[in-house]
């Protein structure tokens, strides 16, 4: 009686959840917040799709991957590409970014079955150190004349512009980045969902905890394998595109897709890896950690006075040290940690012992 | 033929280099299993400590000395301190762990020694051999003399000690080695330790001759990790091997092939993708047999 209680309440709780996020994110947030503010919302949505596309692979598939900045550029790489040269709408390059990084991503899938673990995140992270200077030798110059520069073309930007059918609440106040970004999460989020709790996301938790046992019982290891690795990289690509439309430009240096590839990893892992929502919170910590140190961080701790060129410095150690202590802390992440909190927390409180949740599985 | 061996032996010179810092990374590995990313900015963190004391009129080598005895005992602190908490933990946590380290070490160095360029002061006269028409530079054989004595202070202290011989038995067999009453922790603390030191000695002789910056040694840490991969990361030999091949390589792709010109990185991890595929563990690695 009492189970079929808590999973009423449980399900309560997530209509309730659910309404909460779609008025503060669908109407609060961008209707009455700065640019400024939502402009780093955009940045955590694309990065959350990124992170949550990541998790499939690492967190319910168990391979490392720092390289999904490579997939993320093919995806921005597409879309700019097809703006600047072709004069495609934004909207119209997302499915092609989507196939085009797929496909890539199938390429890496393959020989990726062969090789595992920690070769593996080092094969990858091959990927990250080569993608920018494949880019910048064989993307020809006339075909996106300003992917690398700070700024997309004068062509491409009517092109960011949101079309006419959509209603004004949103193309207002430059706000179409914003829920074009929104909508990629929440597409995500709810294929996500549906993947993992179907006989393909049962097939990669299998493959994952024990790849010999998986194959007795029939699953198809490479396919599984694979495939996990092409929608990891359609997500990655996906965010590549929403990059473009948020940041307004194209731009792939060694430097920033090895850092992307790194804060995708760190958002899986902070927010709990193989946790369905953990990715997008890990997002929104990695992108807002930084505003927070920056503006509220004392200036003054004790006797010591912290000048803000040396706090600008200092804000990666930081954010750093911060990373350690929360592994510390959570080793399983926010939602993974906050989950076996609230379980003991109950367990103490009811003062028996609930049935153990099947891990990783549910949301 | 004379261009092509200068070019081999320029490649031997920064092969060496990665072959160092491969080499630290694999007794990280060995000892705790961990990835560690932060090596690089360990490595760079000593080599500002060589400018410091180079600085206030240290012989240039008594301050490398110096620098890794800090660098030694550094690294067993951050092994006792930092990763004992989180030793049991999955392997991704320990890969953030190392993270917020790398993200930590890089930006204290700089606001503690400033962001500008540190020009180091050379340990050694700027020469260059011309025997039958081949170009040698003291850099290559420095490099390359400290490598191979790096190698046989290792060999000597890892086979032919007590140390050693508990070392290699934590490495082997973490469990086992407990129960015979050898101190795991230390051997830890002591593989970091090494780790560091030698991090410490390749930094600071390949920055020498370019100046200390903050993204230093990021480059030189890909290529160590593209030779750890290549040799197989649980094995020293392994490490120097791939350390030379990617030297070698690379050099070898900026010199000849124009058409990869500007991407001389696509060479050694094209040839890192190509062993893998191969050999899933590396040149040298061991494979691992699982038992079902």
């Amino acid at each position: 009686m009492t189970f079929e209680r808590a999973q009423f309440i449980r399900a309560a709780v997530a209509v309730v959840l659910v309404i909460v996020a779609a008025y503060v994110f669908g109407w609060y947030i961008p209707q009455f917040y700065e640019s400024s503010t939502t402009y780093l919302w955009a940045e955590a949505f694309y990065i959350g799709v990124a992170a949550m596309g990541l998790n499939l692979l690492t967190g319910y598939n168990g391979q490392v991957s720092i390289g999904h900045g490579a997939f993320f550029g093919f995806g921005m790489y597409t879309t700019a590409i097809l703006m600047e040269s072709h004069g495609w709408p934004f909207v119209a390059t997302l499915p092609v970014a989507a196939a085009v990084s797929f496909a890539v991503g199938v390429l890496v899938g393959f020989p990726a079955l062969r090789v595992k673990g920690l070769y593996l995140a080092l094969v990858t992270l091959g990927l990250a150190v080569l993608f920018p200077q494949l880019t910048a030798r064989f993307v020809p110059r006339d075909l996106c004349p300003t992917c690398g520069t700070s700024q997309v073309g004068e062509l491409a930007r009517s092109k960011l512009r949101p079309p006419g059918w959509v209603p004004h609440f949103i193309s207002a106040n430059d706000q179409w980045a914003y829920y074009v970004s929104l909508a990629a999460v929440v597409i995500g989020l709810i294929v996500v969902v549906l993947m993992v709790r179907s006989r393909f996301g049962r097939a990669l938790i299998a493959v994952r905890d024990h790849e010999a046992a998986a194959e007795t019982v029939g699953i198809n290891i490479a396919r599984v394998k694979v495939l996990a690795f092409a929608i990891s990289a359609l997500y990655a690509g996906i965010a590549g595109s929403c990059f473009v439309l948020v940041k307004r430009l194209a731009t792939a240096s060694s430097v920033s897709v090895f850092q992307l590839s790194i804060e995708f990893l760190v958002a899986v892992v902070v927010g709990g890896t193989a946790t369905v929502v953990g990715p997008l919170i890990g997002a929104v910590v990695v992108v807002f950690s930084g505003r927070w140190i920056s503006e509220s961080f004392p200036s003054t701790i004790l006797f010591l006075h912290i000048d803000d060129s040396v706090k600008n410095l200092l804000s990666p150690a930081i954010f750093g040290i911060g990373l350690i202590l929360l592994m510390y802390v959570l080793p399983d992440g926010i939602v993974g940690g906050g989950r076996r909190l609230t379980m003991s927390a109950w367990r103490k409180l009811r003062g028996r012992t609930s049935p153990p949740a099947l891990k990783g599985i549910d949301a | 033929m004379s261009l092509f061996l200068t070019q081999v032996m320029n490649g031997i010179g920064s092969g060496a280099v990665y072959a160092s810092l491969a080499l630290a990374l694999v007794l990280v590995y060995r000892t705790t299993g961990i990835l560690n990313f932060a090596q690089g900015e360990m490595a760079l963190y000593s080599t500002y400590l060589v400018w410091y004391f180079a600085e206030r009129g240290v012989p240039v080598w008594l301050a490398i000395l110096l620098s890794m005895t800090i660098s030694f005992i550094g690294g067993a602190l951050i092994e006792r301190i930092l990763i004992r908490p989180v030793e049991n933990s999955s392997p991704l946590v320990l890969v953030i762990v190392t993270i917020g380290l790398f993200l930590a070490i890089n930006s204290i160095a700089q606001v503690q020694f400033g962001n500008d360029i540190k020009l180091l002061p050379r340990a050694y006269a700027d020469k260059t051999w011309l025997p039958g028409n081949v170009q040698i530079s003291s850099d290559t054989l420095v490099l390359v003399g400290v490598l191979i004595a790096e190698c046989a202070v290792l060999y000597l202290v890892l086979n032919r000690t007590k140390i050693g011989l508990a070392f290699r038995a934590v490495a082997s067999n973490f469990e086992s080695s407990r129960l015979v009453g050898v101190p795991v922790g230390r051997m830890l603390m002591l593989g970091w330790a090494m780790a560091a030191a030698i991090g410490a000695l390749a930094g600071s002789l390949v920055i020498a001759p370019v100046g200390l910056q903050g993204a230093s040694m990021q480059e030189i840490l890909v290529y160590a990790f593209a030779a750890a991969a290549l040799g197989g990361f649980d094995s020293p030999l392994g490490a120097v091997v791939g350390g030379l091949i990617v030297g070698v390589v690379g050099t070898l792709t900026t010199q000849y092939f124009h058409a990869v010109h500007d991407i001389e990185l696509v060479v050694p991890f094209g040839l890192i993708l190509v062993v893998l595929l191969v050999k899933p563990s590396g040149l040298f690695g061991t494979t691992r047999v699982e038992r079902v």
